[in-house]
């Protein structure tokens, strides 16, 4: 099975279109640990931006004090500024302050390698997004719910926790969706900082095997289904979670 | 280093990485021009009721809507020729205007959504309305729904100009001389740890006062031209 599928595109390779990551071992190999790459990213990044969306969208619509124009600062901040810049900011201007290891073999290793400022540079971009999302989502939350969760006695703090948040999320679901798909689009930029991901090692495997054309057709058609995955799962998460008289018509 | 060596030494390389920046207005301003008049196209396309139209406008809106806008300028940088020839007339295309037109594609399908949006957010008894008086489809559309629409299309329009801004340095990776390749090159010039910081600070804070103002206009005239 393996070896006809090899077979065949060792055939096709003849006739022009030259896909050596399908019978090329060690091109297959580092076509994987690309996907396995950006696949981790997607999903690490993706965590903590939706942690980071809550948290932030909490404390602006609990807070009115310091903490929320700290929230408002770095939203403006990472909303307004460049992606890869922000990442290169972060990569070499603030690691080169931070500490350097030592491996097992003596030599320097940084504490924070380019995978985790890729991780903490798309999250901090992406959650900057999500907590608009979070924001508006609660925005959406009419106020007679809060009205009568304390008329029956509940504290602001647990109106917000029992019934605001869980209604905005559901709100939420739509926009949100969209900045994971950014977020999935945009992990491409770690290449930047020399993750090895999917474009990163694509542009490897094109440098070896002078297939420019084919690798570019095989990523464009990768990242399609990736965001059309990340689209899929959303919708299955808010199928879930759908409350009877709430989203799909019945949102506001 | 003293704190005011490190803000002369940052004034000192400013005039260099500004002139990148210029780079990164002259590709914006191309590409939101190339792209919102490629976009009115696809997105009346995207609405048009033959299939032979509709069909392939859609496809082509959700492919550039959906790829990496760093894939699609790989794509330009790439596979596009160097120079072209048009009856004996060379034009020579340097990578940043390669760039531009990779930047283009992603614009152009964003602004067809947005093309899309506006109109369907006519309310549907206008259509019906002008149907009743005898309109054609074609006359509606154009005289009846279009000049609404293009109200409602400034602020996120604006919002995209702001997103491609932002998208602009990515064609430092194919080698385009803009702000954010020109401060690398100056903090390897400088070979000094301690301006890191100070300098992509710098670059950061020139990218946000161009871009913020842009973003709080755009929001202040959605307020002003929301429809209820």
């Amino acid at each position: 099975m393996v070896g006809d599928i090899q077979a065949f595109f060792r055939d096709l390779s003849g006739s022009g279109i030259n896909l050596t990551i399908f019978y090329d071992a060690f091109d297959f190999g580092r076509f994987v640990t690309g996907l396995g790459y950006t696949l981790l990213l997607i999903a690490l990044s993706g965590f903590f931006s939706i942690l980071i969306g809550a948290m932030g969208a909490a404390v602006l619509s609990l807070g009115r004090g310091p903490a929320a124009s700290v929230i408002r600062g770095y939203v403006a901040l990472f909303r307004n500024t460049p992606l890869i810049v922000q990442m290169y900011f972060f990569y070499f201007a603030i690691g080169s302050i931070m500490p350097v290891m030592r491996n097992e073999i003596g030599l320097a290793q940084p504490l924070i390698g380019g995978l985790a400022w890729a991780v903490i540079s798309l999250s901090l971009y992406a959650g900057a997004f999500n907590v608009e999302t979070f924001r508006a989502g609660i925005g959406a939350v009419h106020r007679s719910y809060e009205e009568a969760a304390l008329a029956l006695g509940y504290t602001p703090r647990q109106v917000f926790v029992s019934v605001t948040a869980p209604l905005a999320l559901r709100f939420s679901f739509a926009s949100l969706a969209n900045n994971l798909v950014d977020l999935t689009k945009a992990t491409t930029v770690a290449y930047a900082v020399g993750v090895t991901e999917l474009l990163y090692v694509s542009n490897q495997i094109w440098s070896d095997s002078l297939n420019t054309i084919e690798m570019m057709n095989v990523i464009l058609v990768i990242y399609l289904v990736l965001t059309g995955l990340v689209v899929f799962l959303i919708n299955r998460v808010e199928a879930a979670m759908r409350l009877p008289g709430f989203g799909a018509g019945g949102a506001p | 280093m003293t704190a005011s060596q490190v803000v002369s030494t940052v004034v000192e390389w400013m005039p260099f990485i500004l002139r990148g920046f210029g780079l990164n207005i002259l590709m914006s301003v191309l590409a939101i021009l190339i792209g919102t008049a490629l976009g009115i196209f696809l997105g009346l396309g995207q609405l048009s009721r033959l299939r032979l139209v509709g069909a392939p406008s859609r496809l082509a809106t959700q492919l550039f809507r959906n790829a990496p806008w760093l894939v699609l300028l790989f794509y330009c940088i790439f596979l596009m020729p160097y120079q072209v020839n048009i009856g004996g007339m060379t034009i020579v295309l340097p990578s940043w205007l390669r760039a531009t037109i990779g930047f283009s594609f992603p614009v152009a399908a964003n602004f067809s959504e947005i093309v899309r949006g506006a109109v369907n957010s006519v309310p549907h008894g206008q259509w019906e309305a002008a149907e009743a008086l005898g309109y054609s489809r074609r006359a509606t559309l154009f005289r009846i729904v279009l000049p609404q629409c293009i109200s409602r299309m400034i602020p996120p329009w604006m919002n995209l100009y702001a997103l491609l801004l932002t998208a602009t340095p990515l064609s430092m990776i194919v080698g385009v001389e803009e702000a954010l390749g020109r401060t690398q090159a100056a903090v390897q010039a400088q070979a000094n740890a301690a301006m890191l910081l100070p300098m992509y600070l710098a670059l950061l804070a020139l990218f946000f006062f161009y871009t913020w103002p842009i973003n709080r206009l755009s929001r202040a005239l959605e307020g002003r031209f929301g429809t209820k």
